[in-house]
Order: structure tokens, then C-alpha cells, then sequence
């Protein structure tokens, strides 16, 4: 799949300003007054410049309010919906903090369970999808829950959940990678059953156009397998071994802000391996492995 | 909603002969020429005669070689592609704006153009390869099964039929009700053992595909006789041939 930067940029940032909302809306910490202005600001900063990049690569911005209708069928629709809700509830259960210095708990639990699940519908868009195997596992939202998690716990200062939750996302991230890899030959997806042709091999002859097209733009982005190996390394160093390390570090504001900058690089670096690994088997009409 | 009928009354669709398609595209150029002059918004085309030249298009035609695992001679099968209007549509469920639809009458798969913002999550779903978002419109385009030439009555009835159907010189496409198994499409695919692309993405599709026809074996009884027409008469070679061929295999 071509790793478009809006989308990778919007899932990014979004993942971990809706994993701080849910740590500020279940009261870790419990800042009332300017600090928790400024955590609020920055949730916010981070979840709704996500969601607005994400408009970005829509043909018809403009129609975007459209997509609020079909959250009975569409987890992409219901990720509107429930981010919109998620940010609405948290606003108020903010501005109780900020102007009243008062926190009302049964608000910010609500707010935070629609942050949560703001960041499953974002992850089951991907993982419902069956043309992508290596996307289509129940590993996927917990992949995305466990990095907006552990990336929520950095940004609100949770060292000690964030010592647990880095690591747990790390294991997760390593299997996520590990079935992957297997994924599309297990899909049970070839040339051969998207052809229907059979008795012998089957091989791509002639694309049907000299040119390139929509399809192989979206589709068929291919990386090199050490480029990958290299890239996961990175992912897995920025953004879990680096933060666990900082934090570990003496000192209090330096180190935990660096270590949440590391950890958002590292979950970029693991967003664009997302999309730029995934195969999808329209890529296999092109004679490609997918890809 | 975006939700799919649980019955359409029929299921129109195609059913593409891979052993008669000769390849030789004009489906293509006609489904082109129809649906960018028609329903919705045009089929446009990047450089067209620039570098690097791309465009939209609703079919398109693949070229497979099979080498079979008898030995019998490798096959070259034409392979056009379009929306299979599948029954379980995954393209449709996923529309966060309702813009795709399946129709409950005829089971044919559309875009509701002024609801599609382009998100190309429908082209993500699809696992055919069926939809292509249009870089001039920026929205989503496919395969409507020429709503606009089957039920039309300003066409003379030898027009009702999608426009690459009518034009196929070599009667490769057919199209009717896949969901009446008395149509001749039907009867088609039972004849022929008409067969799904991708079963196990349990789509559903309601286009079917007739497979080609084993070619004639290379090792056949008559070829076979031919061989011993073709032994060597020249023997060993003797004089100055054969030191030349020594002298030269030396070298």
C-alpha cells in the first residue's frame, strides 16, 4: 500500500493524542488550573491536527461531514463519530478541571472510553480489511491500542504505567511483524485463485496498459526487505528501548519530553512500515507478490 | 445506508469467455468512450500524450501464459477485468458517506457521485481492482454495468446491453440475469463450468468467468510420427569437415 504521509501523520499523532485523553480522563495525573490547560491543549493539538490531516488526502474535503451518516455498517464512519463524541465529552470534563478546578469523574471515565474507542475504529478500517492480510487479525487493534496507550502514558507523565505499556507495545509490535510476514501466503490468495486459471503455473504476461495507473499507485508500493529489517529496528529503538531508557534516567522534564518525541518518531517509522508492507492482492493481477 | 439488501430481485452481471477473448481491447476503448460521455462524472486521462500518460478506466485486459503441468503447450489467456457486482460487495459496507450502493432490483453495484468524498476506502476493500478513483473529479469511479444503456428506451433494443458486450467482435462477454437459472447466462456457466475470482475472499462475485479450452498437446500421436522425419541424415563427418569441426572445437 503507498504510505500516504497524511495518513500516517493523522494515525500517528491522533493514536497518541487520544491515548493521553484517556489518561487524563481517567485522572492520571490529576491536574486541575493552567496544567491542565496545557495537557488538554496538547491532547487536543495532537488528536485534532490528526483528524484534520487526514482530510487531506480526501478527494472532496469539503463533503466530509457526509461521513458522519453510515456508522452502521462503516468503521471508518463510526471513527467520526466517536472521535467527534470523545472530544466533545472530553472539552467539558477539561473545562471542569480548568475553569472550575473541579474533576467530574463519571464524565472524564466516559470521555475516556470514547478515546479508546476512537483509536479500535481507526484500527479495525484497517482490520476488517480482506484484501490486506497481513492487516486483517485481531492483532491490529491491539497494535494500535497498545502504542496510543504507551504513548498516552509518556505524554501524561505516567512513568510507571509508561514502563509497563512501552514494552507490552513493543511484544505486540514484534508479533504483529512476525505473523505479517506469513500473512498473504496463508490468505490462501494467489495469481492462480484470482485468475481462476489452473493446471500449471500461471505467470503475468502483459499488464493492460504501458503506463501506470490508480490502482498501482495505491497498491503497489513495494520495500526492500533489508530497507524493512533496518526500518523495524528503528521503530522498535525510537519508540520503545529509547523512551523505557530515558525514563530510567535521572532527571525529570528533559528526559520524559525527549522520550516522547522518540517514542512518536518510532510509532511513525512503524506507521509507514504499516502501509508501505502491506500487500494487497490486487497487486497480484500485476504479477506482483502483492505488495 | 450503506448496508447491502439481503436479496436482490435479479442479479445482473457479465459472464466473460476466456477461451473466445482474443485480447484485443476494444471493450476497453468502448467502456471508455460510453462512460466518459455519460453517467456521471468523465473518465479523464494525466498526459495523455505526455511522459508518463495515465488515466481512468472501468475495464481493463490482462494477459496470463499458462504453462500446463502435462507438458502440453503453454496457453496465452486474455483476461478483461471489471466490477463483479459481487453479492457480498465489501466495497459497499465500508462507504463511511453511503455514496455506494447496491440496487435491491438488479443487484448492480453504483457510486452516488455528489455523496463520495474520496476517500479510496472502497478501492481498498475491493480486492479486484475494480474501482479507480478519478485524479481530475477526485471521486470514486467503476463499472455500472451501462446503467444508462440496459434500461434505455431511446436505444434500440440490440443497444440495451453495456457497451463493451455490444462491441466484443468476438462474442466473449455475455450479459443477462446470473440470478435466473434458466437465462442463457446461466445456462452458460453451467455448460461451461463458469467459475468466482478469489472464492476465499468470500465476496460473492455475480460476474463468472468461463475457462479456456486445453490447447492441442505438442506430443500428440501425429507429432510423434513427425519426429522420425527429423533424425540427422548427415553422419560422422570425415575429411578436411571433420578437422576443421576438431580444429574449431579447440579453440
Amino acid at each position: 500500500m503507498h504510505p500516504a504521509p497524511s495518513v500516517i501523520l493523522f494515525t500517528t499523532l491522533s493514536g497518541a493524542g487520544f491515548g493521553l485523553l484517556v489518561f487524563l480522563g481517567a485522572g492520571f495525573p490529576a491536574v486541575t488550573g493552567w496544567v491542565a490547560f496545557v495537557f488538554f491543549a496538547v491532547a487536543y493539538v495532537l488528536a485534532v491536527g490528526g483528524l484534520l490531516a487526514s482530510t487531506f488526502h480526501l478527494g472532496h474535503p469539503e463533503r466530509a461531514m457526509k461521513a458522519f451518516t453510515q456508522w452502521r455498517t462503516s468503521w471508518l464512519s463510526r471513527e467520526g463519530v466517536v472521535s467527534v463524541a470523545a472530544l466533545l465529552v472530553m472539552a467539558l470534563y477539561g473545562a471542569g478541571l480548568v475553569f472550575q478546578g473541579e474533576a467530574r469523574p463519571v464524565l472524564g471515565a466516559v470521555g475516556a472510553v470514547l478515546s479508546l474507542g476512537t483509536v479500535l475504529c481507526t484500527a479495525m478500517i484497517y482490520a476488517q480489511l480482506a484484501t490486506v492480510p497481513r492487516w486483517k487479525t485481531w492483532l491490529t487493534p491491539v497494535l494500535f491500542l497498545a502504542l496510543a496507550l504507551a504513548g498516552g502514558a509518556l505524554l501524561a507523565g505516567q512513568v510507571r504505567a509508561a514502563l509497563v505499556l512501552l514494552p507490552l507495545a513493543g511484544v505486540v509490535q514484534l508479533l504483529w511483524w512476525l505473523r505479517g510476514d506469513r500473512a498473504l501466503a496463508r490468505s490462501g490468495t494467489t495469481l492462480a485463485s484470482a485468475t481462476g486459471l489452473g493446471g500449471g503455473e500461471v505467470r503475468a504476461f502483459e499488464p493492460p496498459h504501458t503506463g501506470s495507473n490508480y490502482l498501482l499507485r495505491e497498491f503497489a508500493f513495494q520495500v526492500g526487505r533489508r530497507h524493512a529489517l533496518k526500518l523495524r529496528i528503528i521503530a522498535l529503538g525510537l519508540g520503545v528501548v529509547l523512551p523505557v531508557v530515558l525514563l530510567l534516567a535521572p532527571g525529570t522534564h528533559v528526559p520524559a519530553a525527549l522520550a516522547a518525541l522518540s517514542h512518536l518518531a518510532g510509532v511513525a517509522a512503524s506507521r509507514w512500515l504499516f502501509f508501505a508492507e502491506a500487500e494487497h492482492v490486487v497487486g497480484l493481477y500485476y504479477g506482483r507478490r502483492g505488495g | 445506508m450503506t448496508a447491502l439488501p439481503d436479496k436482490t430481485e435479479r442479479k445482473m452481471g457479465l459472464v466473460i469467455d476466456l477461451d473466445t477473448c482474443v485480447g484485443c481491447h476494444a471493450c476497453v476503448v468502448s467502456c471508455k468512450g460510453w462512460n466518459t460521455e455519460n453517467y456521471g462524472a468523465p473518465l479523464s486521462d494525466q498526459q495523455p500524450y505526455g511522459a508518463d500518460p495515465s488515466g481512468t478506466f472501468l475495464n481493463r485486459v490482462h494477459s496470463y501464459e499458462i504453462t500446463p503441468d502435462d507438458g502440453g503447450a503453454a496457453q496465452l489467456v486474455h483476461f478483461p477485468k471489471s466490477c463483479l457486482h459481487c453479492e457480498d460487495a465489501p466495497c459497499v459496507t465500508v462507504c463511511p458517506t453511503g455514496a455506494s450502493f447496491k440496487r435491491a432490483e438488479d443487484g448492480i453495484v453504483l457510486v452516488n457521485e455528489s455523496d463520495c468524498i474520496g476517500c479510496g476506502l472502497c478501492a481498498w476493500a475491493c480486492p479486484y481492482g475494480a474501482r479507480e478513483q478519478d485524479a481530475a473529479e477526485g471521486v470514486m469511479k467503476k463499472c455500472t454495468l451501462c446503467v444508462d444503456r440496459i434500461y434505455n428506451e431511446n436505444l434500440p433494443q440490440e443497444d440495451r446491453v453495456p457497451a463493451c458486450v455490444r462491441t466484443c467482435p468476438a462474442k466473449a462477454r455475455h450479459f443477462g440475469d446470473l440470478g435466473d437459472p434458466d437465462s442463457d447466462v446461466s445456462r452458460l456457466v453451467a455448460e461451461r463450468g463458469g467459475f468466482d475470482l478469489m472464492p476465499e475472499q468470500g465476496t460473492k462475485p455475480v460476474n463468472k468467468y468461463l475457462p479456456p479450452r486445453p490447447r492441442d498437446s505438442l506430443q500428440s500421436a501425429e507429432t510423434e510420427a513427425q519426429e522420425t522425419w527429423l533424425e540427422p541424415v548427415a553422419g560422422e563427418a570425415k575429411g578436411f569437415i571433420a578437422w576443421l569441426d576438431r580444429a574449431l572445437e579447440k579453440l
